[in-house]
């Protein structure tokens, strides 16, 4: 392996050295200094992720399993940076008395499934691509259950790894079938192949089911609301941006290049779930009480509009989704950094509990209002840009009555956003939970998060740039 | 330009109202500096569509530009808006309850509204159009009266569908701006030189022009607003029923009409139908109301119809009718909020039924309110007598029964305009005092009256002298109504 090839694997080889390096430290380690895990590897990530801005040109390894270029390292960054968002809002959690022995752990288990998620992206071919969807999917598990005495977050663990096993299974019934009518696993070669057969129509049909599963559309989305719920509040936030996010990455490269045949057939079934997707998301959010459920639910909804990019079909629409999960990552990171320090501090998680917030922690509700606004697409924050954009590829189709449905959505989605606002700012509470100052990791992670959510969408190189890398894929 | 002005205010921390005060007056001026230039530099013989125009690349792969410039239509929305949020700003001098924050939304406020006049790309059009929607939740949620988290949020939603609608509209232009080539566009003049295929246009018509139509209270769609209205603080009411109303018919005209002009005459009658209704709907309702800001919002729904009305008829008198109601009932109608808010924060009560003899105790306020509804009935003298006598003159200019009929159907709105008007001016002001606390009123103090008389200065000055104003907007109609002239007429009527 030479210098290149490093460079071209490196976002798999730095984390997996980083996960080790962790591992490592902890052993050493006395129990009273557990704590000091956390700075070096907050430092060991940033090196990570600022290797990963390293420019670096298409190539492929081990024969076509591994494949790089400029839009997937583009991905794999834009994953790197939403962890380190995650880790900092991290940080007040992790040094509570309780998981002081579990540092590590957490450490190693996230690092683990961020590599799993990076070797999805690059992946040539299906094996690899099963591969790095397993290991991205059996860490989370374990990370669910992290605050395993917690009946919840065990049940959450639980659930996830039952209902991602089942996915996985119909998932792989799936491939096995693309394998036994095409006689390949290599992308490049289905594509040429794969034709509009009743079995290879069938396998399309298992796989997307599989994906929807980790992207929770509807009606795949039953696992969605409790495992969130359960789960401690970051590995929540890290499940519903980085997981979606990663696997709406991989869910279009296999939709424009492997199943680019089948665009007919399968655009269909997408409008239909992209409908469901929405409505069911938003319809079920409006009720929520609940902090994190609610988030859930308005995750679902989100991962709906992604839909809408895939059906766009063209540049536009790969640039567009690829830009929307961008701003998806900062928009939900803020909201859930917000809701995080919180938690941690106060350990309240209902919407009651946020009644006058803005008396008491004005920065904390501003933020708030800014994620959610990006979130439902209001201007001038990022969201508004994300959506117009998916809106636009949808359009570029003829899909001008999904576009209205969708805006639609955004409508009633903007009706529940706006219910934490109005709790936040208008609701009178005689008693608003009191004013706390966060540490700085958290103030730096929930400070990232606000700006991209403000700069994001005037900074138009940042399209710019991912359209001109998506056009490089696509020709 | 404007508009950045406005957004370096909202950094101003203490003296918030002061900040905006001077804040405002400066725009005020600028306002008054922009349409001074703009006429200048007209009679220097400066004849093209657009002048002052900025534009630069925003997202070039979509060729969405930033691009700003005026014509005379947007100078006077400019001039209004110039007006009224000055107004607006002294009419909240003593916000008690977070200040700051009050100005700073409303600020935001007019920055949207500015932002849509002088834009010139869809995109950024409709961006500022949002960024002009959503701080109305905050500012009616939090300063409101009443069901104001009702009302608060029935509008949002209302006008965010609206913007639904005019999202598909928008996108569906867009993809259609050129159809020979793949140079796509969202400039308003260069789409305005291409013809958009006819069935599009009947699909995207309606699209565009309810979601303006929302925004202007077309009915059945108007119910957001007397809700809307009644529950806002007294700034947001005369910021909202004088100038965002007003984004509707602008946007309807510059952008559903202007490009889509086969459609629009195809079309036209529905909403001409529809429009018609309001105007005479929105009178009746204010009948009955017995709430001073229900009639004044159901006077608006019944006035801003007859902008959409005015609109649709598409030639140029009528139009330069409906450019003129808008900024006439901008002013006017600006001014009776204030004058509600007013009054409310003096009798603490809305009912037109609690009160009377108010011009014994408060003659200033009892005069100007005077003025303003003798200008709302269309009284010569005043801006609402030029703006309703040239959008019917226009009408009546159809020669055809169904256009002639809508008109007198829509023209006697004017008659039950003077009932409602000269019925709330005899129970509030005139008649005997009925609670002797209102004898210790005070009248009006010092901002409350700067407020009010520069927008009775406003509506007298438009009165007096249309004739500027009126050669202002024409001479920019003019290639709008060519357009419109130019293309097949394929009319059911």
């Amino acid at each position: 392996m030479n210098f290149n090839d490093f460079l071209t694997m490196r976002h798999e080889l730095m984390l997996t050295l980083l996960a080790l390096v962790v591992l490592i430290i902890d052993l050493n380690l006395h129990n009273r200094h557990k704590h000091y895990i956390i700075p070096i590897t907050l430092g060991l990530f940033f090196v990570n992720l600022l290797v990963g801005f390293i420019p670096e040109g298409s190539n492929t390894l081990f024969g076509g399993m591994y494949r790089t270029n400029p839009l997937l390292i583009m991905m794999k960054n834009i994953l790197n940076i939403g962890v380190f968002i995650i880790l900092l809002q991290s940080v007040t959690w992790l040094k509570k008395e309780e998981n002081r022995e579990k540092i590590s752990e957490y450490f190693i288990l996230l690092f683990s499934t961020l590599i799993g998620m990076n070797f999805m992206i690059s992946s040539g071919d299906f094996l690899m691509f099963y591969l790095g969807l397993e290991l991205a999917t059996i860490p989370v598990a374990a990370l669910a259950a992290y605050t395993h005495h917690q009946t919840k977050s065990a049940e959450a663990g639980i659930k996830l790894i039952l209902s991602s096993a089942l996915s996985s299974g119909i998932l792989l019934f799936g491939i096995s079938m693309i394998y036994g009518s095409t006689g390949s696993i290599y992308f490049d070669t289905i594509t040429k192949v794969y034709a509009n057969t009743p079995l290879q129509l069938l396998a399309f049909i298992f796989f997307f089911s599989g994906m929807s599963f980790k992207i929770s559309l509807v009606p795949f989305h039953l696992w969605t609301a409790d495992v969130y719920e359960g789960a401690p509040i970051n590995v929540t936030s890290y499940l519903s941006v980085i997981s979606k996010g990663a696997a709406a990455f991989i869910l279009i490269i296999v939709m424009f290049t492997v199943f680019s045949s089948l665009a007919a057939v399968y655009k269909n079934i997408l409008y239909l779930i992209a409908v469901l997707t929405m409505t069911v998301g938003n319809l079920f959010a409006m009720r929520q009480k609940n902090m994190k459920r609610f988030l859930a639910f308005s995750s679902i909804a989100q991962a709906g509009f992604i839909l809408l990019g895939i059906l766009g079909g063209n540049v536009m629409g790969m640039t567009s989704v690829i830009y929307f999960v961008l701003v998806y990552i900062f928009s939900n990171l803020g909201a859930f950094g917000v809701v995080s320090a919180i938690s941690t501090v106060t350990g309240k998680e209902s919407m009651d509990d946020y009644d006058g917030l803005y008396r008491t922690n004005p920065k904390l509700s501003l933020l708030m209002m800014l994620s959610l606004f990006s979130l439902a697409g209001i201007p001038p924050v990022a969201g508004f840009f994300g959506k117009f954009f998916l809106f636009a590829s949808a359009a570029s189709g003829g899909y001008y009555w999904l576009v209205f449905i969708a805006v639609l959505n955004a409508t009633i989605s903007l009706y529940y956003y706006l219910l934490v606002v109005k709790a936040m700012f208008i609701n009178k509470n005689e008693t608003p939970l009191a004013f706390f100052k966060s540490d700085l990791a958290t103030r730096a992670g929930l400070l990232i998060a606000g700006l991209g959510i403000f700069f994001l969408g005037f900074w138009a190189k940042v399209y710019e740039i991912i359209s001109s890398l998506s056009y490089g894929i696509m020709q | 330009m404007l508009t950045v002005g406005a957004i370096m205010l909202t950094k101003d921390l203490k003296q918030a109202r002061l900040a905006s005060a001077i804040g405002m007056g400066i725009q005020l001026i600028m306002a008054a500096v922009l349409i001074y230039l703009y006429l200048a530099e007209r009679s220097a013989g400066n004849t093209a569509a657009m002048l002052f125009t900025y534009d630069v690349v925003w997202f070039p792969t979509l060729n969405i530009h930033y691009s700003l410039g005026v014509d005379g239509i947007s100078v006077a929305m400019i001039g209004l808006t110039g007006v009224v949020v000055f107004a607006g700003v002294f009419a909240s001098w003593q916000m008690e309850y977070l200040p700051r924050e009050f100005f700073i939304s409303l600020i935001i406020l007019a920055t949207g509204v500015y932002g849509f006049f002088i834009s010139l790309d869809l995109f950024t059009m409709f961006l500022f159009y949002e960024v002009a929607v959503i701080p109305m939740y905050i500012l009616i949620g939090i300063w409101g009266s009443g069901p104001k988290e009702y009302s608060a949020m029935k509008l949002t939603l209302m006008l965010m569908a609206g913007s639904a609608l005019l999202l598909v509209g928008l996108l569906g232009i867009y993809f259609f701006s050129n159809p020979d080539t793949n140079h796509l566009t969202f400039s308003i003049m260069e789409i305005s030189k291409v013809n958009i295929p006819i069935g599009m246009q009947r699909f995207l018509f309606p699209f565009t022009f309810i979601g303006f139509g929302i925004l202007g209270a077309l009915f059945p769609f108007h119910t957001w607003s007397p809700d809307g209205h009644a529950s806002a603080p007294t700034a947001v009411s005369m910021l909202h029923a004088g100038v965002l109303m007003k984004l509707g018919g602008y946007g309807a005209f510059r952008v559903a009409i202007f490009l889509m002009p086969e459609a629009a005459h195809e079309q036209a009658w529905i909403f001409l139908i529809l429009t018609s209704i309001s105007v005479v709907y929105g009178a009746f309702s204010a009948i009955v109301q017995t709430d001073l800001k229900y009639i004044n919002a159901y006077s608006s729904v019944s006035h801003c119809g007859l902008v959409l009305f005015a609109v649709l008829m598409m030639n140029q008198t009528a139009m330069n009718g409906a450019i003129i109601q808008m900024i006439s009932h901008g002013l006017m109608t600006a001014l009776f909020f204030a004058l509600i808010g007013m009054i409310y924060g003096r009798t603490h009560t809305r009912i037109i039924g609690e009160m009377g003899g108010l011009m014994k105790v408060i003659p200033f306020l009892g005069v100007v309110y005077v003025i303003a509804g003798l200008a709302s009935l269309g009284l010569p003298g005043f801006s609402g007598f030029v703006a309703e006598m040239t959008i019917f003159i226009g009408s009546y200019q159809h020669t055809d029964v169904f256009h002639r009929v809508i008109t007198i159907v829509a023209a006697s709105s004017i008659v039950i305009t003077a009932v409602y008007i000269l019925r709330v001016v005899g129970i509030l002001l005139l008649g005997p005092i009925k609670d002797h606390h209102f004898l210790e009123l005070t009248d009006a103090k010092w901002y409350e009256r700067i407020s009010t008389i520069s927008l009775v200065l406003a509506i007298t000055a438009i009165g007096m002298a249309p004739l500027w104003l009126s050669n202002m907007i024409n001479f920019s109609l003019a290639p709008i109504v060519e357009r419109l002239s130019s293309i097949q007429i394929t009319s059911l009527f």
